[in-house]
C-alpha cells in the first residue's frame, strides 16, 4: 500500500533548486558533525595509538602523568629487577628510565608562534621496549653526545627540528641526527635523547618515569602489589597504552562537546530548512494529496511517501556532507594535550563508522523535518483539500 | 426520489442534510435529501454553484460525511465506516473523474493509471495488463509513458478516466469532466462516459454546468440551495 518511490523522486528533482538549498543546509550540518567526529577520533587514536599492551609505566604514586613523576635512580634500579619484567637477550632486564621534560619551541614559518613540546630521554634500548618505531632518517643519538632524534611530526611544524638542524634547550644546542616514525602515535611530537646527557641539562636529578617489558600483561596485579609493598619506592605502575589512552579522553570530550554543540546549534536551522522545504511541498501539492486519498490511500500511507521523501532530501544532504568532509582525511593538525601540556600532533581520521554516523543523522533531521508536514499533509481533509486545490 | 428504471439502487441518501460552518457561520448546503441512483444508471446533477451538487457527489464517494441522515453505497452504510474503511471503500467501489483531472505531474501516464491497482494484490505484471487494456479502451495505447505536460487536456482527462476504471468499481463519480475541455474534446469524453455506462455497466453521477453533457445522462437532477427542484428522466440511449 505504498506510493511508489519515483513519486518522492521526481518530487525531488521537479523542485531542484530548494531541494539542493535544503540538501546543502544538511550537508553543512553533516560535515561539521563528520569533522568533529574525526578530529576527536584522530586525536584518541593517536594517543590510544602510544604505548604497547605488554609495557608497563611505572609513576610516582599519587601522579597522573610523567610531568608531576619522579623516581629516584635506585628505586628505578629496584622496580627493573622484578621478577615481572622480561629481560633482554644479554640477560638484562627490559627497563627503560626515562626523563621528560617541556620547552618552548618557534613555530616553523610563524616566529611569533610557539608552542611546548614534549623532550623524553631515554637510552639505546628504546626501540628495543618499542620495536614499532623506526628510524626514517639519518641515526640515532650518541651516548653522551648532544644529539636529538625528532619525531616525524615535529620537523615542518617546529624551527630547528629538521634534520640537520640545531636546537636550542637547556642552555645547550642540540643537534638533530635523525627523524623517527612512531606509526602516528603520541611520540611522533616528541624529541628523544640520550637521558643521562638531558638529566644535567635540565638540571633534573630524578627520572619521570620507568617504562618495563612485562613477561606477561596479566603479571601487572602482582607488580603492583609488590610495588605497594615497598616503602621505598613510592610507585605505581599501569599498562602503557591505557595511561595514554587516559591521557586522551579529557581533551577528546571536550573537542567532542563542543563539536556536537555547534553541530545541534546547526541542525535547529537545518531542520527549520527541511520543515520549511516539507512544508513548501505540502501546500503546493494539496492537490495531489487530497487527490490521493480519495483514490483510497489511507493517510499513514500519505505521511509514510512524505516522510520518504523527507528522509530521501536530507540524505542526498547527509552523502554530499560526507563527500565535503572526505577530503579532510589524513590532514594533519595540533592541539595541546591538556594532560601532558605538550602538542600532539595527530590526523584527521575518518572511519565507516563516523561516516555511517554522518548518514544517520541525516536521516534523523529528515524524520524530525518531515513529521509536521507529513502529519499535516496525512490529516487534511479531502473534501477540503481538493476544493483548495 | 426514487431511481428510475426500479432497479436495486447502489445508491441511497435518506434524510440528508449537510451544514458547512465558515467561521461562526452556518451554512446549510442540503436539507433533508431523500435519493436512490439505480445500479447502472447514468445520472446528472446541475445546478447553480452552492446549491449542493459537489456536496452530493462528495457524500456518496466517502470523501465526506453528512450531517444528518443516511449515505449507503454499495450496500454499506457509509456512516458505520472510519477513515481508514472509507478510504478501502472509496478504492473498491469508487472512481473519481475530477474537472482539472487531478493527475499527478511526476508521474506517467501509466504510472498514474497503475496507482489505485497499488491498493490491490495484484502483482507487478498483473498491475501491468490492467493498465495496458484500460490505457488501450480509453485510446491511449501508446501514450502510456507520457508525462502529464505532454499530453492534451482531453488525453489527460481520457488518462484520469482510466485510472478512474482500472480497479473495476461499480460507481464513476465526475465532477465538471469536460468543464476544462474544447468542445470536440468534451463530446468525445462524453462518447467514453456513455460506453462505459452502456458496454462496461458502471455506475455514473455526474456533476455538470452543461446541458449537451447533461443529455447524455438517463436522468437529470436539478438542485437549488439543497434541494431538488426537478427531475427529468430520458430514455436510455
Amino acid at each position: 500500500m505504498r506510493l511508489p518511490i519515483q513519486y518522492n523522486l521526481r518530487n525531488l528533482v521537479v523542485r531542484r533548486t530548494m531541494t539542493l538549498m535544503t540538501a546543502g543546509g544538511i550537508a553543512l550540518v553533516v560535515a561539521v558533525l563528520v569533522l568533529t567526529l574525526a578530529l576527536a577520533h584522530g586525536f584518541s587514536a593517536t594517543l590510544v595509538a602510544t604505548g604497547r599492551a605488554d609495557n608497563a609505566i611505572v609513576l610516582r604514586s599519587g601522579s597522573d602523568s610523567e610531568m608531576m613523576s619522579g623516581l629516584t635512580r635506585e628505586a628505578a634500579r629496584v622496580i627493573a629487577a622484578d621478577p615481572a619484567v622480561a629481560r633482554g637477550a644479554d640477560g638484562e632486564p627490559l627497563a627503560l628510565s626515562e626523563m621528560v621534560v617541556l620547552v618552548n619551541l618557534v613555530r616553523r614559518g610563524n616566529p611569533t608562534a610557539s608552542s611546548n613540546v614534549s623532550v623524553r630521554g631515554v637510552d639505546s634500548r628504546v626501540l628495543e621496549l618499542r620495536p614499532d618505531i623506526a628510524l626514517r632518517e639519518g641515526r640515532l643519538f650518541r651516548s653522551g653526545m648532544d644529539e636529538v632524534v625528532v619525531g616525524r611530526n615535529l620537523g615542518r611544524r617546529f624551527e630547528g627540528c629538521a634534520l640537520g638542524e640545531k636546537l636550542r634547550m637547556g642552555g645547550r644546542d642540540w643537534t638533530v641526527v635523525g627523524t623517527f616514525d612512531a606509526g602516528g602515535s603520541g611520540f611522533d611530537s616528541e624529541i628523544w635523547g640520550d637521558a643521562e646527557a638531558f638529566l644535567p641539562a635540565f638540571d633534573r636529578s630524578v627520572w619521570s618515569s620507568l617504562t618495563l617489558r612485562l613477561k606477561d600483561p596479566g603479571a601487572l596485579p602482582a607488580l603492583q602489589a609488590r610495588l605497594e609493598a615497598d616503602p621505598r619506592l613510592h610507585a605505581t605502575a599501569r599498562i602503557e597504552q591505557e595511561y595514554y589512552r587516559a591521557q586522551s579522553r579529557q581533551l577528546a570530550a571536550v573537542i567532542r562537546a563542543l563539536g556536537l554543540f555547534l553541530v545541534v546549534v546547526m541542525a535547529a536551522g537545518a531542520i527549520f530548512g527541511a520543515l520549511n522545504t516539507m512544508y513548501a511541498a505540502v501546500g503546493s501539492r494539496s492537490r495531489e494529496i487530497a487527490t490521493l486519498l480519495a483514490l483510497g490511500f489511507p493517510p499513514r500511507a500519505i505521511l509514510a511517501s512524505f516522510m520518504v521523501e523527507s528522509v530521501l532530501l536530507c540524505l542526498v544532504g547527509g552523502v554530499l556532507g560526507c563527500l565535503l568532509a572526505l577530503p579532510v582525511h589524513g590532514m594533519s593538525t595540533g592541539t595541546t594535550n591538556w594532560a601532558s601540556f605538550s602538542e600532539v600532533a595527530f590526523e584527521f581520521r575518518l572511519t565507516p563508522g563516523i561516516l555511517a554516523t554522518g548518514l544517520l543523522a541525516s536521516v534523523f533531521l529528515g524524520l524530525v523535518g518531515g513529521w509536521f508536514p507529513a502529519r499535516a499533509a496525512a490529516r487534511r481533509p479531502v473534501s477540503e483539500a481538493l476544493r483548495a486545490g | 426520489m426514487d431511481s428510475p428504471t426500479g432497479a436495486r439502487p447502489i445508491i441511497a441518501l435518506r434524510g440528508v442534510s449537510k451544514t458547512y460552518w465558515r467561521d461562526t457561520i452556518e451554512v446549510p448546503v442540503l436539507a433533508q435529501l431523500d435519493l436512490d441512483v439505480a445500479d447502472g444508471e447514468f445520472l446528472a446533477l446541475m445546478g447553480p454553484s452552492g446549491s449542493g451538487k459537489s456536496t452530493i457527489l462528495n457524500l456518496v464517494s466517502g470523501i465526506d460525511s453528512p450531517t444528518a441522515g443516511r449515505v449507503v453505497v454499495a450496500g454499506v452504510d457509509l456512516g458505520s465506516l472510519d477513515q481508514a474503511a472509507l478510504a478501502a471503500f472509496r478504492a473498491r467501489h469508487v472512481g473519481f473523474i475530477f474537472q482539472s483531472y487531478n493527475l499527478i505531474p511526476v508521474l506517467t501516464a501509466f504510472q498514474n493509471v497503475e496507482l489505485p491497482l497499488l491498493l490491490t494484490g495484484l502483482d507487478r505484471r498483473q498491475r501491468k495488463q490492467h493498465v495496458l487494456d484500460v490505457l488501450g479502451i480509453v485510446g491511449l495505447h501508446g501514450r502510456s509513458e507520457h508525462y502529464p505536460r505532454q499530453l492534451s487536456g482531453g488525453q489527460e482527462q481520457r488518462v484520469a478516466i482510466a485510472r478512474a476504471i482500472v480497479s473495476d468499481p461499480s460507481l464513476l463519480v465526475a465532477d465538471e469532466p469536460t468543464g476544462d475541455l474544447d468542445a470536440a474534446s468534451a463530446t468525445e469524453i462524453l462518447d467514453l462516459l456513455g460506453r462505459l455506462n452502456r458496454e462496461f455497466g458502471k455506475t455514473v453521477v455526474m456533476v455538470t454546468h452543461d446541458p449537451r453533457a447533461a443529455e447524455r445522462a438517463h436522468r437529470v437532477l436539478h438542485l437549488d440551495k439543497g434541494v431538488l427542484v426537478e427531475s427529468v428522466r430520458r430514455d436510455r440511449p
